[in-house]
């Protein structure tokens, strides 16, 4: 399963790199998206995966002795899909305005603050 | 979307909903669930009711504005981090009650703590629905 | 100590609040302070005409060794009185010469600024800190020159000497660190004991050319020497101070400071010279065919800086002698000829010599300060420039096989330098007085006083040169040599060579000035080489620096998003995919595996697919559900993989954001392809690059050993210290309680963020 998962984090990486390449406003945040998904399934894989062992203890234990899945990751992965959400909606709504202010949904068209001003 | 049938499933899926949000919330510590779950499937629950009934009803419903939600929960995430600095105790040492509470479980300073997420979490995610759904 | 060198930031860190009192009668009070440290340090003297030194310490960044050290001896001494002794002048100067000016209160802040790293830089015994203050002189001096700033050129000035000054600064700066280095200790007393080894190291020229770019730079030597004249658009205190008595001397102070730790080589020395002559001749010439007071005192300020180079240069006993002697000499002189040529430039509103003449009829005082200044200039007998001339003139012709050619260059430099100094001294004091001048009055007394004490003092230190031969001449020239001979200089040497060139120079001088008339057609038929003077070349120097910055911001910072992912990511997989071509270990452990069941296979088989219809669908709604698809199996993969908590928040986040997408795409952009076939399999290249080394890079992390510590920790404690089971949300309320906080801080940022640029109508931009 690792090896496929392999495959699907370098898929995402990918996919989500392509989109962000495009022009298209609307496909950068869905590279984002994607992108951010890979960097998850990157953590959750690196922590090494484990079936039907999740981090919690048992009622009668007082600690985790046998083989568990990692925690850490998981805290961390956690945060980050919670970040990632403020994070899309916050750049949904800014490509919206922009869209609406400019009447274009072309980057390129955008560019022009970073723009050398005589 | 308005379908009777969904109107009257969301009717009863709010309460619902919300008290399984607050259930999740509670057990956090002990099985799966916590402040961040608790908290997203409560937002839930009122979209799905702004959805079937509209979005005034829902904010009828709640009485005030969920972005009041934010910095009420920030507080109780930060009293309950504070709180051990007045027993001397560094920041966000753990405190807990002697015995058990029935029903809730052990309380301690983490579950004020996880409270406090949970509301920032519905603050948060229902100030975004709504102020985008009202704007369109 | 420390307080006397950081009191005149303290005052000019008061200025803007005391402006009001600056303004009105209160500049009076200002030349206080430094008259103040001058006492202070004038009652050292005693000691140090002894043979004592006097070492401060205190601690500033100990780890690196840099720390605010003082050490008071004769060189540093002569340019404490000087700073301190000059600006309580022009301190005093000042207030009649700017009086009732707007930013008088700034020009303060600006100067007490400027004394008081001056008086930092000669006292610093850490080469750091003489670094920091060296600097902060630059700085001062910038907005100094820069003062009138509603004048472009002035402006241009201030720019110029800046980015000079600065980038003397900077090879400084190296060439402190590179002797630190080699020395082993940043304090120049300790270095001292290093001399040998630092002379015979292999790093030794480095060091001595870097330090020698940062004294020519700011000591105004040739080709670094344009500087100085532009810097004369500063208000005429300044340049009095900076630019002719304490600042540019700088310079010398540095080589003079360093010549028992790095001189006494060939190269220290020829360089020296060779600079020092040529600064010298040059300017020398320069400075006579000028016709504006102050461009002719600029130009001699520069041949003067010149000859104290070429005598640092020459090494010997009686050139360092000769040197001391001429830093005090040349200090007094000049100062005075530039307050006399303030006080000209404020009463008749010109100053240019053509059109000056007879002044003393109406400035008496102004005359006979002008007078002494020039003659003490000239070297005429029985003035302290008489001395300094002799001197140099007695070095120069003990100077071995070379001493002709050397007391040649100093004759002819001297020659013109006296008839500088008669143009400026002289000239616009004698003869008839033009009608329009009559109706002048002397200034007020704060503005005549100062330059007849300094050109007083000119006259009485000649007069008695015993007066200060013990007390300063003595410590200096022991600064500069150790083990030397005890000094003495006297007014009378009796009948010899040098004195019969002593007045060679003088009468040469007065040929030149009765034969030579200042006009404006010889003046502008110099400008004709300005073509290939050095500040053309360091202009068309800058013009390409900008031009080239401009270039090379527009080809990275070219506003396109995709260049710069393009760059970035380019980049990184060169680089890794080099790193993998050296050699990679690839080696999976198929037992360690887990296992493959049907559930997986599909589940991650709906992923792909859910990938793939997210690129390549042509319709928004498609590409979202895609999305929303995608989220949910990634929610089974956590399920299936031990990670409950994951899965329920994933699955409520992939919720929300398909709702989220629902809800606005339809106010969102069309789907559209901008970009042309080939432009897309590029990126379709460079994105499965990426991919993949991505892949390859994670199939080497799985094949290490994972280092489970933190999570054996979190395991084992989060019962026994944290009273909960589920160790991931005890990590997340508990452990790291800390960071949720922030995150949690951070999504509320992100709902405001929502909020206002949805409800706040940005209505100006909305309107057009």
């Amino acid at each position: 399963m690792e090896l496929i998962l392999v495959v699907i984090i370098g898929l995402l990486y990918a996919s989500g790199i392509y989109m962000m390449l495009r022009r298209s406003m609307v496909k950068l945040i869905i590279g984002l998206i994607l992108l951010g998904n890979g960097a998850n399934m990157l953590i959750f894989l690196l922590g090494r995966i484990v079936k039907g062992k999740p981090p919690i203890i048992d009622s009668t234990a007082k600690m985790l002795t046998e083989i568990y899945a990692d925690p850490v990751p998981q805290a961390l992965i956690l945060t980050a899909i919670v970040i990632s959400f403020g994070l899309q909606s916050f750049a949904i709504i800014l490509v919206k305005r922009a869209y609406k202010i400019t009447q274009t949904d072309d980057l390129d068209e955008l560019n022009t603050t970073d723009e050398i001003y005589e | 979307m308005k379908t009777l049938i969904f109107k009257t499933a969301s009717t009863y899926l709010l309460p619902l909903l919300v008290l399984f949000s607050v259930f999740i919330l509670l057990r956090g510590h002990y099985l799966p669930g916590g402040g961040f779950v608790g908290g997203l499937i409560a937002s839930i629950a009122f979209v799905i009711h702004s959805f079937a009934n509209g979005l005034e009803q829902t904010k009828n419903l709640i009485k005030f504005h969920p972005g009041f939600l934010m910095p009420v929960g920030l507080c109780i995430a930060l009293i309950s981090g504070a709180a051990p600095l007045f027993i001397e105790q560094s920041f966000m040492t753990g405190l807990w009650f002697e015995n058990p509470i029935p029903v809730i479980g052990m309380v301690g300073s983490a579950l004020f703590f996880d409270a406090g997420v949970y509301l920032v979490v519905i603050g948060v995610t229902l100030t975004i629905i709504f102020t985008i759904s009202e704007t369109l | 100590m420390i307080l006397a060198i950081l009191s005149g930031f303290v005052l000019a860190g008061c200025t803007p609040f005391i402006s009001k009192f600056i303004k009105g009668k209160g500049s009076l009070l200002l030349p206080i302070l430094p008259f103040g440290l001058f006492v202070y340090f004038f009652s050292f003297l005693k000691e140090i005409g002894e043979g004592q030194t006097f070492r401060f310490n205190y601690d500033w960044v100990p780890s690196y060794g840099i720390n605010f050290g003082f050490h008071l001896d004769g060189l540093a001494i002569l340019f404490a009185l000087l700073i301190t002794g000059v600006g309580t002048l022009v301190f005093t100067y000042t207030t009649s010469y700017l009086k009732g000016h707007h930013y008088l209160d700034r020009f303060y802040g600006y100067l007490s600024m400027f004394m008081a790293s001056m008086l930092g830089l000669v006292l610093s015994d850490n080469i750091i800190t003489l670094f920091i203050f060296w600097e902060l002189t630059s700085i001062s001096s910038f907005f100094l020159i820069g003062f009138n700033n509603d004048d472009p050129k002035s402006r241009k000035s201030a720019l110029l000497a800046l980015s000079i000054t600065g980038l003397g600064g900077l090879f400084l700066l190296a060439g402190m660190v590179l002797l630190g280095y080699i020395g082993g200790s940043y304090q120049f007393q300790e270095l001292l004991s290093q001399s040998t080894f630092i002379k015979e190291h292999t790093s030794y020229g480095w060091i001595v050319g870097l330090i020698f770019i940062g004294a020519f730079t700011k000591s105004a030597q040739f080709p670094f020497h344009f500087w100085l004249p532009g810097a004369m658009k500063a208000p005429t205190p300044v340049s009095t101070y900076l630019h002719s008595a304490t600042m540019v001397k700088a310079g010398i102070y540095l080589l003079a400071r360093f010549t028992p730790l790095l001189g006494g080589s060939a190269e220290w020395n020829t360089t020296l010279i060779l600079v020092g002559s040529i600064t010298m001749v040059y300017a020398a010439i320069h400075s006579v065919l000028r016709i504006d007071m102050k461009g002719i005192l600029a130009y001699s300020t520069i041949s003067a800086l010149g000859i104290l180079v070429f005598l640092i240069g020459l090494g010997t006993e009686a050139s360092l002698l000769a040197a001391g002697v001429f830093i005090l000499v040349h200090a007094l002189y000049k100062a005075t000829l530039f307050l006399i040529t303030g006080i000209v430039d404020h009463e008749t509103g010109t100053r240019d010599v053509t059109v000056l003449s007879g002044l003393s009829k109406v400035l008496m005082p102004v005359a006979i300060a002008a007078g002494l200044a020039a003659l003490s200039n000239a070297g005429a007998p029985p003035f302290f420039g008489f001395i300094g001339k002799d001197l140099i003139y007695e070095a120069t012709l003990a100077y071995g096989d070379w001493a002709m050619v050397l007391t040649i260059a100093a004759v002819v430099t001297n020659v013109c330098l006296l008839f500088a100094g008669l143009l400026a001294g002289v000239k616009p004091f004698v003869g008839s007085l033009p009608s329009n001048f009559t109706s002048l009055h002397l200034p007020h007394p704060t503005m005549w006083i100062p330059p007849l004490i300094l050109a007083g003092l000119g006259l009485v230190f000649g007069l008695f040169p015993s007066l200060v031969e013990g007390l300063i001449v003595q410590p200096v020239f022991s600064s500069m040599v150790i083990d030397g001979a005890p000094v003495h200089i006297k007014l009378w040497h009796g009948f010899n060579l040098v004195l019969g060139l002593s007045l060679l120079t003088l009468t040469l001088g007065v040929i030149l000035y009765m034969i030579v008339k200042p006009s404006s057609s010889l003046f502008s038929k110099t400008l004709k080489f300005e073509m290939i003077a050095p500040q053309t070349l360091f202009e068309i120097f800058g013009k390409f620096f900008n031009a080239f910055a401009r270039f090379w911001t527009g080809l990275f910072q070219n506003g396109y998003l995709r260049n710069y992912v393009i760059t970035i990511l380019g980049f990184l997989t060169i680089l890794l995919a080099y790193r993998l071509y050296q050699g990679v270990n690839l080696y999976i452990d198929t037992k360690q595996l887990t296992a493959l069941t049907i559930y997986e296979v599909i589940v991650a088989l709906m992923m792909i697919v859910a990938i793939v219809f997210t690129v390549f669908s042509r319709s928004r709604l498609v590409a979202v559900a895609s999305l929303g698809v995608m989220g949910y199996t990634i929610c089974l993969i956590f399920l299936f993989y031990s990670a409950p908590d994951l899965a329920m928040t994933q699955f409520s986040i992939d919720t929300l954001t398909v709702i989220l997408f629902v809800l606005v795409i339809y106010n969102l952009p069309k789907y559209k392809n901008f970009s042309s076939k080939a432009v897309r399999i590029r990126d379709g290249i460079l994105s499965v690059f990426f991919g993949s080394l991505i892949a390859i890079l994670t199939l080497e992390v799985l094949s290490e050993p994972l280092n489970r510590e933190t999570s054996i920790f979190y395991a084992e404690s989060a019962y026994l210290l944290a009273k909960g089971k589920n160790v991931v949300n005890v990590i997340l309320v508990d452990f790291r309680g800390f960071d949720t906080m922030v995150e949690i801080t951070v999504l509320v940022i992100a709902a405001i963020g929502v909020f206002s640029l949805l409800k706040l109508r940005l209505k100006s931009i909305e309107k057009e």
